[in-house]
């Protein structure tokens, strides 16, 4: 509606990537919500796994707090052994405006890939 | 128990959570959909009276269950998503170790199930829970509460699980092996609730003036209750003595300790309030309860009854 968004005004808060923080349409003549605690993003390590891997994001008032909710929320099956949470503003995201000089480089150079290699069977995590 | 576990053969590499379930040995046992003490060793041990021992799970299983399901009742209406998981999470541990507790009663005495119509396919422990009414229920009056506001909740949650935990670290060493199973097993998840309602405790104490004065508040409502979890009934008192259960006027200098610790991190005095006195000398273990039991058991129960043949 008014001006296009600009690099300078992104977020990765919601965990959906880089997303606008101004020019978006909102609800005219609504008011704004109650102050919300602020959003962590989660990471887990399961059993097996090598690694954290970010599974979502959820609210909480301060980092312990983050942690018991993370718990209550990702790991109710049993998946995790590690979780590492961290404030979404913490996080600094690549926007959507730079996606070409950032990605499209690498794009053509298949030569980068180790795919002209044959990788037995029984080589994991590859 | 195999069939019950799907696992999706994903990119192992892609997910945190593939690839986690295709082995089932972690699951303890007590997720068995038929038999919940299948693997436990059943047997009464000697010198035990099967009675006492049933009657002394049902008052362990009894709290669970009615505590479960009023923490149940916050599910979608916690303040935010992530208490509302937390909630229901603590709500269904606590389901789990009913229903365990409950079928250890069951196979202890069969006595204590109530009879259902030939041929019902409802299980020892689905019988106990939802066929008896009120007054043979042997919960602590605690549990059975109409809920409050969610400092209420906190309160409840942080007393029952402070009691609840010392009480099974002692149970651990039970000399029935099914209470002694149950009970490592609940250590765990107990643990974790005294800290989520620790936390809690302390967060809405230090809070705002509006959060402090609600939980202030519901300390003091529940606190004449706070006396009676450490009374011991004569059930109590035989079980402890055959090895099998635990006093509970043992176990308060413990769970004294440990509520202490928390009311001195909150800074919040310990309230003065008297205990609930019974009715003629009767509490919660002697079937003596409040009509929000009546009411909750007829909600909890109406289904069930209403179709002793159905198959859940």
């Amino acid at each position: 509606m008014t001006d296009q968004p600009t690099g300078g005004e992104l977020s990765a808060e919601g965990g959906h990537g880089a997303v606008p923080l101004q020019g978006v349409p909102t609800g005219e003549g609504v008011p704004a919500p109650e102050p919300e605690w602020p959003l962590y993003e989660v990471f887990v390590r399961g059993k097996r796994g090598l690694n954290h891997v970010h599974v979502g994001s959820l609210h909480a008032a301060d980092d312990r707090m983050a942690l018991l909710h993370a718990r209550d929320v990702y790991t109710r099956r049993n998946e995790g052994v590690s979780i590492w949470v961290v404030r979404a503003d913490a996080i600094t995201a690549s926007s959507p405006d730079e996606k070409d000089p950032m990605f499209a480089p690498s794009g053509d150079k298949v030569y980068r890939h180790p795919t002209f290699y044959d990788i037995p069977d029984n080589v994991p995590h590859m | 128990m195999n069939e019950h576990i799907h696992t999706t053969p994903e990119d192992e590499h892609d997910s945190a959570y593939s690839g986690l379930l295709v082995n089932d040995a972690h699951w303890a046992f007590g997720t068995d959909f038929e038999d919940p003490l299948a693997g436990v060793d059943t047997s009464i041990p000697d010198g035990v009276d099967a009675p006492v021992l049933a009657a002394y799970a049902l008052m362990l299983g009894d709290d669970a269950l009615v505590m479960s399901h009023r923490i149940s009742e916050w599910t979608s209406n916690a303040p935010d998503l992530e208490d509302d998981i937390a909630l229901s999470n603590i709500a269904l541990d606590l389901l789990g170790q009913a229903r365990l507790l409950l079928a250890r009663a069951a196979k202890a005495d069969a006595s204590v199930v109530p009879a259902l119509p030939e041929g019902s396919p409802a299980p020892p422990e689905d019988a106990l829970a939802f066929f008896r009414d009120a007054h043979d229920f042997r919960n602590v009056r605690l549990a059975e509460l109409v809920n409050g506001d969610f400092a209420e909740a906190v309160v409840r949650v942080l007393l029952f699980s402070v009691w609840r935990l010392a009480t099974f670290e002692r149970l651990r060493s039970s000399r029935d092996h099914v209470l002694a199973a149950v009970a490592a097993k609940g250590v765990k998840e107990l643990a974790y609730h005294r800290d989520y309602s620790a936390r809690w405790f302390v967060t809405l104490a230090q809070g705002t003036d509006e959060s402090r004065r609600r939980l202030v508040a519901a300390l003091d409502a529940l606190w004449p209750l706070w006396p009676e979890l450490f009374d011991t009934h004569a059930v109590e008192a035989a079980a402890a003595g055959a090895g099998v259960g635990v006093d509970p006027a043992s176990v308060r200098e413990a769970a004294e300790g440990v509520l202490d610790q928390v009311l001195a991190a909150a800074d919040v005095p310990r309230p003065e309030a008297p205990r609930r006195a019974g009715v003629l000398g009767r509490t919660g273990r002697d079937g003596m309860h409040g009509e929000p039991l009546s009411l909750m058991l007829a909600e909890m129960q109406s289904v069930a009854r209403a179709h002793p043949m159905g198959q859940w």
